[in-house]
């Protein structure tokens, strides 16, 4: 199964409250996916650059790392540690530096994402656990992406949560599962990509990642997915300014949205929408097969 | 009147008391309060009730009714009235994927639109649906009816057998082995007896297509093998 939530705020006001309607939204999708959970928050955009860190041993990896990244890139930076999580901010200009000097200072760190917005939590767990341990509900920002595992394609690992990142401010998260991903990750290896996984998902990811650097838009890249991806999908994407859903042909995956003068909201059910502000009056559909939706702020 | 609040009260709870109904009990009117998308709300029923939940619902609600009216005044998840054997349930919004699906026997009404697979292998149960419904719907149907004063999407009654469909608006491709059939008297009347018990008295029979199955699938021919 797996459960996917998202929530687009159009009312700027309501940002402050992202991570507040969020987080029962994701515990409200426990019993579609119980193994783990994760989900991006496109936050406040401070003009640095954001890579957020996942660690196995937080208190001893990220104990110094301010001074010692700080020091490797020759610039000011900021860390704030979330449980096994860390958002290291670094000045625009320095973000490659930083990818490599922290590469270079503890291999064992994982990159989770990087962007001007973007900060991706995930976890293995219970969805409400996994919430509550990263403090989604007092989160801030302008939207947001959350997953629900039931592994199909892959481990029950970290690294096997969704949302996926392979580009800056890009994520995706999945319902269903993919067919012809191990030829297409093979294929995607061949064109320089690098895949952390053997995940279905990532591969999708990576896929959008890969046919946006070739000068499509978000819109355009998924267009072109429905005739390069086998299988089935319910796709929620996110960029820096963006929220996007997909429906594979066949959607069997199921798939609600939600949309107010105040935002637009995804479920895997209506259940996961319950709570939002004047959902009884919002509109409510689904999503048709093999047809894009998209918002932009 | 008895009134059941999912807020207070557990789903299986609920649908303990549905099915514990004595024969002979005085109490046939229940409401059911703050469904906020539950799954499996009023599923197994065997009792001539009346049934309404405030509210909508998520995956199977109605399934395997048998006797009761259920109305859904919000809209249903996936598999509402699944496997209905007899009765009456009402959606008054829309219904998700394979709404009345292998149903036997009782009325499906949806108010609004159906989604994909609505009626998939329906088996004797009648689905009036008011706006559009999905693709691949009656997909393998083998008897019953199925209304649409809307549009059909794709593949409309792929594999079908027996049902007869009705559909008022477009239809965005027929399935495998269905096509369009003449509406002869005997089938202008049964459809009026379907829009009537739906409650549906301005569209007139006249106003519909019929489709059903050219039987050319029934048994394997290779000939056939393309068309499967």
């Amino acid at each position: 199964m797996c459960g996917i939530v998202g929530l687009f705020l159009k009312d700027r006001s309501l940002e402050p409250r992202l991570g507040a309607m969020m987080a029962p939204m994701l515990a409200s999708m426990s019993d579609r996916g119980p193994d783990s959970a994760g989900f991006a928050v496109y936050g406040e955009e401070t003009g640095a650059a954001k890579i957020t860190l996942q660690s196995a041993n937080p208190r001893k990896d990220f104990a110094g790392l301010k001074g010692t990244l700080a020091e490797a890139i020759g610039a000011p930076i900021e860390v704030t540690v979330r449980e096994t999580h860390a958002v290291v901010e670094v000045p625009a200009d320095k973000a490659t530096a930083a990818r490599e000097a922290l590469a270079a200072i503890n291999p064992a760190l994982r990159i989770m994402s990087t962007g001007a917005a973007i900060e991706i939590y995930k976890e293995v767990g219970l969805p409400g656990d996994v919430a509550r341990r990263f403090g989604l509900d007092a989160m801030a920002g302008s939207h947001g992406i959350g997953h629900t595992r039931m592994a199909t394609e892959s481990a029950v690992t970290t690294l096997g949560a969704h949302p996926f990142s392979t580009g800056p401010d890009q994520c995706l998260v999945h319902n269903g599962s993919l067919s012809n991903h191990n030829n297409l990750r093979r294929q995607l290896r061949h064109d320089g990509l690098e895949f952390a996984t053997e995940n279905d998902t990532e591969v999708a990811a990576a896929y959008l990642t890969w046919r946006m650097a070739q000068g499509l838009d978000l819109g355009q890249a998924l267009e072109q997915s429905l005739k390069d991806l086998d299988g089935f999908y319910t796709f929620v994407v996110g960029t820096k300014d963006g929220f996007g859903v997909l429906r594979d042909p066949i959607a069997c995956k199921p798939a609600v949205l939600a949309e107010t003068d105040q935002y637009v909201a995804f479920g895997s059910e209506f259940r996961a929408l319950v709570d939002l502000p004047g959902i009884e009056k919002a509109k409510v559909w689904e999503p048709e097969p093999a047809t894009v939706y998209f918002w932009k702020h | 009147m008895v009134t059941i609040n999912l807020a207070e009260t557990s789903l299986r709870e609920l649908n303990q008391q549905l099915h514990r109904i004595d024969p002979g009990a005085n109490d046939r009117d229940f409401i059911v309060l703050n469904p906020r998308g539950a799954h499996a709300v009023a599923v197994g029923v065997d009792a001539p009730v009346n049934i309404e939940i405030k509210g909508s619902v998520g995956y199977y609600c109605a399934g395997m009714n048998k006797q009761a009216s259920i109305v859904v005044d919000g809209s249903a998840g996936p598999g509402v009235a699944e496997n209905m054997m007899s009765g009456r349930v009402l959606v008054r919004g829309d219904a998700s994927q394979y709404a009345g699906a292998t149903g036997r026997g009782g009325l499906l009404v949806i108010e609004g639109n159906a989604s994909s697979r609505c009626g998939i292998s329906m088996k004797g149960i009648d689905i009036v649906v008011k706006g559009n419904i999905g693709h691949m719907s009656a997909f393998m149907a083998q008897s019953g009816s199925l209304v649409v004063l809307g549009d059909a999407g794709d593949a409309l009654g792929d594999s079908i057998y027996e049902a007869k469909l009705f559909v008022r608006g477009s239809v965005k491709s027929l399935g495998a082995d269905c096509v369009e059939k003449e509406m002869r008297p005997e089938h202008v009347e049964l459809l009026s007896g379907l829009l009537a018990r739906a409650g549906i008295s301005d569209i007139r029979p006249q106003e519909f297509r019929r489709y059903g199955s050219a039987r050319t699938l029934y048994n394997f021919n290779i000939d056939n093998a393309d068309a499967y």
